[in-house]
């Protein structure tokens, strides 16, 4: 389904996509005010949800009401996050697919992920 | 740059602190002209609420003129005179596109904090704790304000400053409280509460056709100002038993609508850190009376920001009443436009809310005359351009 709705062929893995009923277990879930095949463009995973890689697995399936999407992940049983993340996720992991799954939203609503204002130590003007 | 930051349980004082960047697109920058307290500051001020930080800038409502701008800003350029809504709202998630930027999706840096309170993420705000995805206040000589297309508007030429100003948020919150609560002509309306916030409700429940509009405050120089500039009628509830006076006005059914307006409580004491995540507010009177006050079937609509839990709330009179009880917070989009169309016709006039205008440095003398309601103060607004007293 994910390839007709991008008109492209998915590159993830199709095991990992899922278009039916929502499923359950483990899962957090984002609402995108955006058609599926803006929020998967050509079957490809969003950023920065790209870079968790096969740690986990994403989901997509329309949101009722004309809401836009459901965009579904959750860090695969036994998968360890890769790189940075892994370290950024401590004790909850599942903490770093929220926010990943919140950056994909927000860029996928406005074009882009709001940054904070930099502090005095990254503008080099503390002390 | 100059801004006026917490420095502690009741204190704030000027510092120097970096000028704001343009960090997105859609961000521009403002060099604030006009900026005034507001009651949802005072917990802030006092210590109550959990993240605020020493150094955080307070300030929520605010104006001035554009000095910079993203290349995804397109409604404004340098030179914009705007005025500038009190929450930040993206415009493009669902919430926003059905009418609703107060429940933005994408508008905190933070959300996990509003989500561990309130089980949702709610959008941040100008003036806010950082720590808790909040933006630095108006209260400085320079603003970043993200969303810019979304939450700044130009200012319409024979709209003076001192009105366009509380386009910001206490207009938006009097008229989203009149909306909400239905308000429709022949209405009857009670608001609890007659500083700018109650007033401007007052005078929104007005301009929509409300037949009568009752307000109930404490303070006579604000029931004062209040007959001068909204026409409602008084209750003075110090000399008054409110559900009888209310009663009594209404034919025995009780106000259609009641709203309240007066906010948190404060009695001037610091909680410690642990309190400020834990502890309960003070009970909200002003509530308790509008539940017990409304007619049958009515609706309460409650603006007030309440840094805490409240308990012993009356919900057998709303179940036994069926009444309908609305919260809001307050957001301009879709209403500031309408708003400043009023204001440049005449029809809504605020400047008689900005009872002090002090220089930023005077910032801490502003909230205390504001927070103990002394010499008439009923918003003390500060200007970064006035120069300092001596």
């Amino acid at each position: 389904m994910l390839a007709r709705l991008a008109g492209a062929r998915p590159r993830v893995n199709p095991a990992d996509l899922h278009t039916g009923a929502p499923p359950a277990g483990g899962w957090e879930v984002v609402t995108i005010n955006r058609p599926p095949n803006e929020v998967l463009p050509g079957g490809r995973r969003p950023e920065p949800l790209r870079r968790l890689g096969r740690a986990i697995q994403v989901d997509v399936w329309p949101a009722p009401a004309g809401r836009g999407t459901e965009l579904a992940a959750r860090i695969r049983p036994g998968a360890t996050l890769p790189g940075l993340a892994a370290h950024v996720a401590g004790d909850d992991p599942a903490r770093v697919v929220r926010t990943a799954l919140r950056q994909a939203k927000q860029f996928a609503e406005t074009g882009e992920v709001l940054r904070a204002d930099r502090s005095p130590i990254d503008r080099g003007l503390a002390g | 740059m100059r801004a006026l930051c917490w420095t502690g349980a009741g204190r704030v004082a000027v510092r120097q602190v970096p000028d704001p960047e343009l960090r997105n697109g859609h961000d521009a920058i403002v060099r604030v002209r006009l900026s005034s307290t507001c009651g949802g500051d005072l917990p802030l001020l006092a210590g109550r609420a959990p993240y605020l930080a020493d150094g955080d800038v307070l300030g929520h409502e605010f104006l001035g003129e554009v000095v910079a701008v993203g290349p995804q800003v397109h409604r404004h350029r340098v030179g914009d005179r705007v005025v500038v809504s009190s929450t930040v709202a993206c415009g493009s998630c669902w919430q926003c596109r059905s009418g609703a930027p107060w429940c933005c999706d994408n508008g905190n840096l933070v959300p996990e904090a509003s989500e561990l309170a309130y089980g949702q993420a709610v959008p941040g705000a100008f003036g806010r704790p950082t720590a808790a995805g909040g933006f630095a206040g108006g209260h400085a000589e320079y603003v970043r304000v993200p969303y810019a297309d979304v939450g700044a508007y130009g200012i319409p030429e024979p709209v003076s400053d001192e009105r366009a100003l509380f386009a910001a948020d206490a207009a938006p919150a009097g008229w989203l409280a009149a909306e909400l609560g239905g308000v429709h002509p022949g209405a009857v309306v009670a608001v609890w509460g007659a500083g700018a916030v109650g007033q401007l409700t007052a005078r929104a429940a007005s301009l929509l056709g409300a037949d009568r509009v009752i307000i109930l405050d404490p303070l006579e120089d604000r029931l004062r100002m209040a007959r001068r500039h909204t026409a409602a009628e008084t209750v003075d509830p110090r000399h008054a038993d409110i559900p009888a006076e209310l009663r009594e006005r209404t034919g025995g059914r009780g106000p259609d609508i009641c709203v309240e307006a007066v906010g948190p409580a404060w009695d001037g004491r610091p909680r410690s850190l642990a309190g400020r995540f834990t502890g309960a507010a003070e009970r909200p009177r002003a509530v308790y009376e509008a539940v017990h006050s409304c007619r049958k079937g009515g609706t309460v609509v409650v603006l007030g920001e309440f840094t805490g839990q409240v308990d012993a709330f009356p919900l057998d009179a709303v179940g036994a009443k069926g009444l309908r009880v609305r919260g809001a917070r307050p957001h301009g989009a879709g209403q500031v436009p309408t708003l400043l169309e009023r204001m440049a016709r005449d029809e809504l006039r605020t400047e008689h809310l900005a009872t002090h205008r002090l220089p930023l440095e005077e910032g801490a003398r502003g909230y205390a005359l504001f927070r103990d309601r002394r010499d008439g103060c009923v918003r003390a607004v500060f200007s970064p351009d006035l120069p300092p007293a001596g």
